[in-house]
């Protein structure tokens, strides 16, 4: 009986079959590869190196290794005690955020990275709608030209950059490395990507909204700002938060122009710059995931958003 | 609609009456005024940090300058112009590089896609969990890249890493397998010697950006009419028959443009490779090298010269993707 219903299986139903135990591996293989990195992480980061050295392949923290990372926490009530201190150098992750300055790197990384994404936008906004809604001579250039520095490589144009930067430094007497400087680096570098994602947007809203105000009397610049801009909110939001992201993750800018700038060190530099014989891997681990925790929080509320973004232009991080 | 027909209609009548015409013109002036403004910070923005150092690049590239100069020299003085910083750049270690920095990019890109493409015919119909799968398969491309360096580091250190823990449970010796430039293989009788720094980077890189051509092609994908597929179930194509003659040959010009986009930017590629070993034992690509010109050798023209070479090969590379992508557009 069985052996009669396999044979007049087709060929269809067989690999139909085979397919889906293939489907069922193929999902837990990327599902594996995708997030045991960052679970080792975690993993790593809240046990002590000893530990880490003892036993390498240990799953899971001991329950006492993961109190002491969060014992810091009876610092809120008494602070500068003896046991206060040892207590945060024990905590991998409060010795990173207060013994090596890491709460100082998240407060540059957020400066940089909102001042990037008010600038990006300032200056995209209306540029964006110049290229798609008005006519005038130059503008496939423009586009044009939006496309080419976009693929241009970073690596070249930092040379030029850091000459000019130094130069400029020595001529006004002011220091450039700064992250205020970097934050002007990484507009110039997000503002292709942040024009090519809203140019997208603007082409698909209807011209006829616009031109029905128009008829009511409202000039051109009421127009973007009282319609176009307002529709184009949760669009300019998305693209806010993912140029913030790029900026947040940015890292070879910052090795350039901020190395010789302790203070102004971004997140991803200073965990960088962490990295030497001295300091244990379990807190560089810690560091990792103070740097990732807050992109991930921001990307899984984005991600329904972000998906059409990221393709939209071929997005380089 | 109704506007621009009004629109066309005003045009019409203005050219026979001089002063609507003159209204005309100076409406639409008004309008490319607008644009100009509009455009100009962007425009302004785009001219100082981007355009101005790529041509100033072309002119310190003919220049002697070091680091140490670089306060107190007159960086317009052209009476010093030299070949010599392409004479000393293209050196034995610039050709190595440049073939390392071939293979990285078109070995790393390939893998990113074989992967991608197989995530995306797993995710292209909808499974229990699959906005889950979706979110989670991207996690690798949105990490920041300092993390996910130091976390493959660890994971594939020789003593405390999981990977060799898991691969001296098989017998096998504990590797560094970042920092080995290779190891001799014995295949069919034959002693090669295989790059694993150099391969273990190219795995990084397949695993750290597959998500992107994941994304890609899965949306070039759900592009294509199901009604190919009804027609095929029909003629009683089996599910392998279908990939092969229908969405294979649908995703050709997506993955070329794909490949394309992503080779460019892996070829220019620093931060991984500096990150993950920081171009030791045979991964000294040439980003890596342009660094280490800057900053070790502290040679700003040499570092410079090569950085117009990588230019040059980039324009040669985007003219490529420029006729891949118009053939794209007319099928």
């Amino acid at each position: 009986m069985i052996l009669k219903k396999k044979a007049r299986h087709s060929r269809g139903d067989f690999e139909t079959s085979i397919g889906n135990v293939f489907k069922i591996f193929s999902i837990l293989f990327f599902l594996f590869i995708t997030i045991f990195p960052f679970y080792w992480m975690l993993n790593l980061s809240f046990r002590p190196y000893g530990d880490v050295s003892l036993n390498p392949s240990r799953m899971v923290p001991r329950w006492s290794d993961i109190k002491t990372v969060f014992t810091p926490f009876s610092c809120l009530v008494d602070l500068e005690t003896e046991t206060c201190r040892q207590a945060i150098s024990n905590s991998s992750y409060s010795a990173v955020l207060i013994n090596y300055n890491f709460l100082g790197f998240i407060k540059n990384s957020l400066i940089i990275s909102s001042v990037t994404v008010i600038l990006n936008l300032i200056i995209a906004v209306p540029a964006a709608y110049a290229t798609t809604r008005l006519d005038f001579r130059g503008r496939n250039l423009m586009n044009w030209i939006i496309l080419l520095i976009y693929m241009f490589p970073s690596i070249v144009i930092s040379i030029p950059l850091f000459v000019f930067f130094v130069r400029l430094q020595n001529l006004l007497g002011i220091q450039l490395r700064s992250p205020m400087g970097v934050a002007v680096i990484y507009l110039a570098g997000t503002l292709p990507l942040c024009l090519h994602m809203l140019r997208g947007y603007f082409e698909s809203i209807p011209k006829e909204l616009e031109e029905a105000a128009r008829i009511d009397g409202a000039s051109r610049l009421e127009v973007i700002l009282k319609i176009t801009i307002p529709l184009a909110a949760p669009v300019i939001a998305t693209v806010a938060l993912y140029i913030f992201m790029v900026a947040w993750n940015e890292f070879l800018y910052a090795l350039l122009f901020l190395v010789d700038n302790p203070d102004g060190w971004t997140l991803p530099l200073g965990l960088q710059q962490l990295d030497n014989q001295e300091v244990p891997s379990t807190f560089l681990m810690a560091g990792s995931a103070i740097i990732s925790i807050p992109i991930i929080i921001l990307y899984f509320f984005l991600q329904r958003f972000l998906k059409a973004g990221l393709t939209a232009g071929g997005v380089e991080e | 609609m109704g506007t621009t027909l009004n629109e066309d209609l005003s045009q019409r009548k203005s050219r026979r009456k001089l002063p609507k015409l003159e209204w005309n013109l100076s409406l639409s002036r008004k309008e490319s005024l607008l644009g100009y403004t509009l455009v100009l910070p962007a425009l302004l923005v785009v001219l100082l940090i981007v355009l101005f150092p790529i041509f100033w690049n072309i002119v310190l590239s003919f220049q002697p300058v070091r680091m140490r100069d670089l306060g107190n020299m007159d960086l317009l003085n052209f009476s010093q112009l030299t070949l010599n910083n392409f004479t000393t750049g293209l050196d034995r270690k610039f050709w190595i590089g440049l073939r390392v920095t071939l293979i990285y990019a078109f070995f790393g890109t390939s893998l990113s896609i074989l992967l991608g493409l197989w995530a995306a015919l797993i995710a292209r119909k909808e499974f229990r969990g699959h906005n889950l799968f979706r979110a989670f398969i991207l996690l690798p491309y949105v990490i920041p890249v300092v993390s996910s360096a130091f976390i493959w580091r660890f994971m594939l250190d020789k003593h405390i890493g999981i990977i060799n823990q898991v691969w001296q449970f098989f017998g096998a010796n504990p590797i560094a397998w970042l920092t080995t430039r290779s190891v001799q293989l014995n295949l069919l009788g034959n002693t090669i010697d295989f790059p694993l720094a150099l391969t273990t980077i190219i795995l990084f890189e397949g695993w750290r950006y597959f998500p992107f051509a994941f994304l890609f092609i899965l949306a070039r994908m759900q592009a294509i009419p199901e009604t190919l597929y009804e027609a095929a179930r029909i003629d009683g194509a089996s599910p392998l028959q279908q990939l092969r003659h229908i969405t294979l040959p649908q995703l050709r010009t997506a993955i070329t443009v794909l490949f394309l986009l992503r080779f460019i930017w892996t070829f220019y590629k620093f931060d991984d490779v500096f990150l993950l070993n920081g171009g030791t034992a045979g991964t000294s690509i040439l980003s890596i090298q342009i660094y280490s010109w800057l900053f070790a050798r502290r040679n700003i023209g040499v570092a410079a010269a090569i950085g117009v070479i990588l230019a040059a090969l980039l324009i040669i590379l985007a003219a490529l993707f420029q006729r891949w992508n118009s053939l794209k557009e007319s099928p």
